[in-house]
């Protein structure tokens, strides 16, 4: 690709949310006030993090199924909608299996032509089953041809799983019955386990390579919403949280070194939602795919992390204790900075599709 | 209610652009009210909406007409046209704005001063009563295009005993007046694109006075608001602007690639995408009418981004020591592209102070868009003439 190729691209991408996606936003946003508000979320994730009733409730509101076609019982929507709920869930940092299953299982079920597939989309959108892709959730490449029977490390919501869809002996397996061996996890809204399976399944046919690879591509680009959520949250609070603390006799939030410091952050989110949009729309267009995902990787993980750190240290002592929620943010951010790829891999992976070879 | 592909044809009809001379084309377009489409009748428009001048600048694009080369005559266009509309009687926007569109006349901005620079409003140039007019004396500094303007948008002080947002007021100035003397104002980069203008006792007669006496304030608001709507940018391919330069740089140097540059590269890359993208989401806010406080966002990212880049570019460079040409050179407008990496690298430096500097913009940022507590104004209620310099 030459930079002559760039003055070509099609239509500029759809960067402006919908009214269908506005309202989307709305109803998410006012269920997780109420269901997942931060206290909530902290009061829980010392046992079962998991809400299994809003996740039911998620799932009947259709917000679990939006890219799943609507005869299979999904909404027929897109990525475009589903990186709004995606936003909103990182935003209140609820632990609940929508990257695994509504995400990087769903997508990877799409690509398949199998009919075991098929009921395992509508088990998804009914909100039946939480069917996870057995892969660490750090993965930025995955082997598809190992053997269906041993461990994979560090799977993201395995503990909720019902089924788990395992990349192997060069296709995509159901499995039911698995052994989950949950560890402590730096993230605790989205804890991670080891899990074993003994080498029985049901094999889906479909391009398990292809059903694999989009997988990672929808993950990485909802990753990216669910990122700017964080973001987004860990601002709001710490300007909210300014403009109440008064030391010296003043509001802390009125000393320009921190107005500075907040204003640079509120910048990098402008940017990085940008990018965010634009990987959730090139995944609804199929335009420009590869470079879309990995520009929003490599801003959405730095900026959240930045976001978090920022929103730990001006709390002040507060932020530094368990009580109050912004450390939930903070791990979530650093795990999410792992997850799909680190920012280095995915500027690594750009290098070549943008023409700049190291 | 106006049918514009009809007017723009029957302009084209009378005037054929293969064989009418620009200028007299200009006028005609004017005066056919296919300019600006949303200023009045009789002034260059309609009285139609904004969004109508696309169809018609496509129209005649595609007629192969001649536009006003808007990049150069900037000011008039995007800050003194909107106030002289706004403030100016009817014979001044008459006289004043079917020159200032076609190009025939050249605007500056007579703003910034020494002392006044961040701080626009404590400015010093005094403007005295005289008669039917105003003497006007006083320093004014980086204004663009004074060397060949015609008229200038002026902000004065007129009241030293108020305070400083009280006392000033706005006007016309004529830059052939004897009293104007322009001198350029050399730049790091060797060049001048700027001027320092010297106003010795220039006469102005009441009738170029924009607002009323004391109001400078409010209509010098008016000029920076439409400032801030024109930079609001235009649509740019990927790799366009600044990075396209480094890129290129890159492609072209194998030999000057390291693992740490490569990074910062791919890092400054992305960051450049992702701004030309906040870009398309701020235009297509502002096509749905309801434009987001993004456009603050995007010039800061463009000040860091454009010195990054340039940083770069100057050390992956062939030979990053030399310089391309030191002389004093007079351009019409900035070119980033006609020149070396170092003359980018320099010039980039000013992307954080013009327009206002990116710690002020920070203010705003955090005051308006995030609602945290203002500066401390120590100075709100003390006259002009009192406050420390």
């Amino acid at each position: 690709m030459t930079p002559s190729t760039f003055r070509n691209m099609d239509l500029d991408p759809n960067l402006l949310s919908t009214d269908v996606e506005e309202s989307l936003r709305a109803g998410v946003r006012e269920l997780l006030a109420d269901k997942s508000d931060p206290a909530t979320v902290l009061s829980r994730v010392e046992g079962d993090p998991y809400d299994r009733d809003l996740w039911k409730t998620l799932a009947d509101l259709g917000a679990t199924s939006l890219p799943i076609p609507e005869d299979l019982g999904g909404q027929g929507a897109g990525w475009r909608e589903a990186a709004v709920v995606a936003e909103e869930l990182g935003r209140s940092v609820t632990p609940a299996p929508f990257l695994s299953s509504a995400v990087l299982a769903t997508a990877a079920l799409l690509e398949l032509d199998d009919d075991n597939a098929r009921a395992a989309l509508g088990r998804i959108a009914s909100g039946e089953s939480v069917i996870v892709l057995a892969v660490p959730l750090s993965a930025f490449t995955v082997a598809i041809d190992g053997p269906l029977a041993g461990t994979v490390r560090s799977v993201a919501d395995a503990g909720i799983a019902d089924q788990f869809l395992v990349p192997a002996d060069g296709a995509l397996y159901l499995v039911d019955a698995a052994e989950v061996a949950p560890v402590v996890s730096l993230d605790l809204t989205r804890p991670v386990a080891d899990v074993t399976f003994d080498g029985t399944g049901t094999r889906l046919s479909g391009d398990a390579r292809s059903a694999v690879d989009s997988a990672l591509r929808a993950g990485a680009a909802m990753l990216a919403a669910e990122q700017v959520g964080i973001a987004d949250w860990c601002l709001a609070t710490t300007v909210a949280y300014l403009k109440q603390r008064y030391q010296f006799g003043r509001q802390v939030g009125g000393f320009q070194a921190l107005k500075h410091r907040l204003a640079d952050l509120w910048q990098s989110i402008a940017l990085a939602r940008a990018t965010a949009l634009n990987a959730a729309d090139a995944l609804t267009t199929g335009q420009d795919v590869a470079v879309a995902v990995a520009v929003a990787q490599s801003l959405c993980s730095t900026v959240a992390v930045k976001a978090a750190e920022e929103a730990v240290q001006l709390h002040g002592g507060i932020g530094m204790t368990w009580e109050h929620p912004t450390h939930l943010f903070l791990k979530r951010a650093k795990a999410d900075e792992l997850a799909l790829g680190t920012p280095g891999r995915h500027r690594a992976a750009l290098a070549p599709l943008v023409n700049l070879p190291g | 209610m106006t049918d514009i592909p009809d007017r723009v044809a029957a302009l084209l009809a009378d005037h054929d652009p293969a064989t009418t001379d620009r200028l007299d084309f200009l006028r005609a377009r004017f005066d056919a009210g296919l300019a600006w489409v949303h200023f009045p009748e009789g002034l260059g428009g309609l009285g139609a909406p904004r969004t109508d001048q696309q169809t018609v600048d496509a129209l005649l694009a595609a007629a192969g007409a001649p536009d006003n080369d808007p990049r150069r005559i900037g000011i008039g266009l995007g800050m003194a046209a909107p106030t002289i509309l706004a403030f100016g009687s009817d014979e001044l926007k008459k006289r004043l704005l079917r020159p200032l569109w076609t190009g025939e006349e050249v605007w500056c901005q007579l703003f910034s001063e020494p002392g006044a620079g961040s701080d626009l409003a404590a400015l010093g140039t005094r403007a005295r009563r005289d008669g039917d007019g105003w003497v006007v004396t006083g320093q004014k500094v980086w204004t663009s295009s004074a060397h060949t303007a015609r008229w200038a948008i002026l902000v004065t002080r007129t009241d030293p005993d108020v305070p400083k947002h009280s006392g000033m007021t706005y006007f016309v100035c004529d830059m052939t007046d004897p009293g104007v003397e322009v001198r350029p104002l050399r730049q790091i980069t060797g060049e001048a694109e700027f001027n320092e203008v010297f106003l010795t006792d220039v006469r102005i007669p009441d009738e170029h006075r924009l607002g009323d006496v004391g109001d400078g304030w409010r209509v010098a608001q008016t000029t920076l608001m439409n400032e801030r709507v024109a930079i609001g940018g235009r649509p740019m391919p990927r790799e366009g602007g600044m990075v396209g330069a480094v890129a290129d740089t890159w492609r072209a140097n194998p030999d000057r690639r390291t693992p740490e540059s490569h990074d910062r590269l791919l890092k400054l890359w992305v960051e450049s995408e992702a701004l030309r993208l906040a870009g398309i989401r701020l235009r297509q806010q502002l096509a749905h009418g309801s434009p987001g406080p993004e456009g603050s966002a995007m010039k800061l990212a463009f000040a860091r981004l454009a010195q990054e880049l340039s940083g770069l570019e100057v050390e992956i460079s062939d030979d990053g020591l030399r310089y391309d040409d030191w002389t004093l050179r007079r351009p019409d407008m900035v070119d980033f592209t006609g020149r070396d990496a170092g003359y980018r690298y320099l010039r980039a430096k000013g992307n954080s102070i013009e327009g206002g500097t990116s710690e002020i913009l920070r203010n705003i940022i955090a005051e308006r868009v995030l609602g945290l507590p203002s500066e401390p104004r120590v100075d709100k209620d003390v006259a002009w003439k009192d406050l420390p310099r």
